[in-house]
């Protein structure tokens, strides 16, 4: 109910045409959707764009320290969107949100939430690998996700380069279908830094699935899934 | 002081119900004739020339049936319902104009000050704050909010855009529900019958002279900006929308000849609008300024024609008919 409502709120307030460059089949189908990242309604866009058997096995995959600041947004985090909800500090290596004020940290250290996945290396390699492991196991067998590889949210629009996450996440799930979805005009609907949004139009588009190639390196991976985001953006 | 409105027109005088039937009427027959087309049309271009006209019918009879409810709530449900295109099309206009990350605030405010403001005045009935509020309060506050955000790229051209887009997708139509301020003395049309012709005759204008163009025409009036608008087209619908709008005199307070002249007034102020829009859309490189109406492109191609046509007429009508 409140999801259903909230995913139409999204959708127009953002005005969002939805366009599939392919038809997503079958749709509950286990994948990784990435998308490129400038604002806070992103990822609630293209859940919400999403049909309802891929929506409601997907979860997105988002920063705690943001999403867990306050009660609603605590409240939409946890129970209506079911987020995956990361603790790092700064490695960011799959989600919109690096840490962006010292005090988080502390106001985190008072959560116990059994869907915030610790992780206590803040700025090292195994750090970011616990996450990226308690990602793949809240996906379990079934479970879809979207992420930001961009790690942050981009200030103009301009597309960040991407930090490994989803490689060390397909490296755990070869088999694991990534859609790319292209988010249009986001950034001027909700630019880093504001707090209200003006509704002009977006539109979301969703590429052909990707996969990871066998002995695929990570900087290769990374430029063909960036490249695939970028084609989205021509179309 | 402003005034608030004391009396609801009531449903359907007999006026704006005979107006409607003649609507309805020309909805049938346009239907009728689609369906025939469209068990006609062989070749690949007819086929979709004659879809493209169904898609417009049928999106007809939505907006019809959305302006009837309108109109039939006299006062507030037309307000509501320019309301909400006014707000649908500034999006439209502010989604393929460019801005900096710097306007960010005055869009806010256009969107949720500036533009709810306009129509709780003409709600209220307050015409000479109505009158100003945009050109005058929204000109002397915009452009020192801007020069406060810090970018100076591109200034004037950017607050002047965002002035535009108020004067246009605002200001301008909410000149049409602002005509149920009007009192014409002895006009058994009520107030929502000036706002009823007004927008028939723009529309019917708006129809003609596509129907026109489609039919004969071949000599474009601006190539560069608009190859469908043609002579042929604009003659074509002009004599034949007069000419309705004349016949229509004993739906407004006008003598038959006013009724000519006003209707004139609509159509040629209506091909401006029209004209101005498509002139942005060019250079913009977009055809059409939304997809939200089913072969109308969006709300701004539809209320286009009512963009310079209402603020025209509604003045024509203070002047001459209000005491």
């Amino acid at each position: 109910m409140i999801e259903r409502a909230l995913a139409r709120l999204a959708r127009v307030i953002a005005g969002a045409s939805v366009r599939f460059t392919v038809p997503l089949e079958p749709p509950e189908r286990q994948r990784a959707y990435f998308g490129n990242h400038t604002s806070h309604l992103d990822f609630i866009l293209i859940w919400s764009a999403l049909p309802a058997e891929a929506r409601l096995r997907t979860r997105p995959v988002a920063g705690a320290d943001y999403w867990m600041r306050g009660r609603v947004r605590r409240y939409l985090a946890t129970r209506v969107f079911h987020a995956v909800l990361i603790d790092r500090g700064g490695h960011g290596a799959l989600t919109g949100h690096v840490r962006e004020e010292s005090s988080s940290r502390h106001a985190l250290s008072h959560v116990r939430d059994d869907t915030v996945v610790p992780s206590h290396a803040r700025d090292d390699a195994r750090g970011a690998m616990r996450t990226i492991e308690a990602i793949s196991e809240a996906m379990g067998d079934g479970t879809s996700i979207i992420v930001f590889p961009e790690g942050t949210r981009s200030p103009d629009g301009t597309l960040l380069p991407f930090r490994s996450g989803l490689y060390h996440l397909c490296q755990l799930k070869p088999e694991l279908e990534l859609v790319p979805v292209y988010l249009d005009n986001m950034t001027r609907i909700l630019p880093k830094g504001e707090v209200l949004p003006v509704p002009l139009l977006s539109r979301v588009t969703f590429g052909a699935p990707l996969r990871m190639e066998t002995g695929e390196a990570k900087r290769a991976f990374n430029d063909r899934m960036r490249d695939a985001l970028l084609a989205l953006r021509e179309q | 002081m402003p005034t608030l409105p004391t009396s609801m027109v009531p449903l359907l005088n007999p006026i704006l119900a005979r107006l409607m039937a003649g609507v309805l009427a020309l909805l049938v027959i346009g239907t009728i004739v689609g369906v025939v087309l469209a068990r006609r049309a062989t070749s690949e271009t007819a086929k979709a020339t004659v879809a493209n006209l169904n898609a417009r019918i049928r999106a007809w009879w939505v907006m019809v049936v959305v302006f009837a409810i309108a109109v039939a709530t006299g006062g507030v449900g037309s307000i509501i319902l320019f309301a909400a295109m006014s707000f649908l099309a500034l999006r439209e206009f502010m989604t393929l104009t460019p801005t900096s990350r710097a306007d960010h605030g005055v869009l806010f405010w256009a969107f949720f000050i500036f533009a709810p403001i306009q129509y709780v005045l003409v709600w209220m009935q307050w015409y000479g704050l109505f009158a100003i509020l945009i050109p005058v309060y929204a000109f002397v506050t915009i452009p020192g909010r801007m020069a406060l955000a810090g970018d100076t790229t591109r200034f004037l051209e950017r607050a002047a855009t965002v002035q535009w887009a108020l004067l246009a997708c605002v200001y301008c139509v909410s000149y049409a529900p602002a005509l149920l301020m009007l009192v014409v003395p002895d006009y058994a049309g009520g107030r929502t019958g000036l706002l009823f012709y007004l927008v028939l005759i723009a529309q019917l204008n708006d129809v003609l002279q596509y129907t026109f163009g489609k039919l004969i025409g071949k000599r474009p009036i601006a190539p560069t900006v608009s190859p469908n608008k043609t002579w042929e087209g604009f003659i074509g619908g002009t004599v034949v929308t007069v000419a309705i709008g004349t016949a229509l005199w004993w739906a407004t307070p006008f003598t038959p000849l006013v009724a000519a002249v006003m209707s004139l007034v609509i159509t040629i102020m209506g091909f401006a609008g029209g004209l101005t829009m498509s002139a942005i859309k060019r250079d913009r490189g977009v055809k059409d300024y939304g997809t939200l109406i089913e072969g109308h492109g969006g709300v701004l191609d539809r209320v286009d024609s009512l963009l310079f046509a209402a603020p025209v007429y509604f003045h024509l009508i203070r002047f001459f008919y209000v005491p």
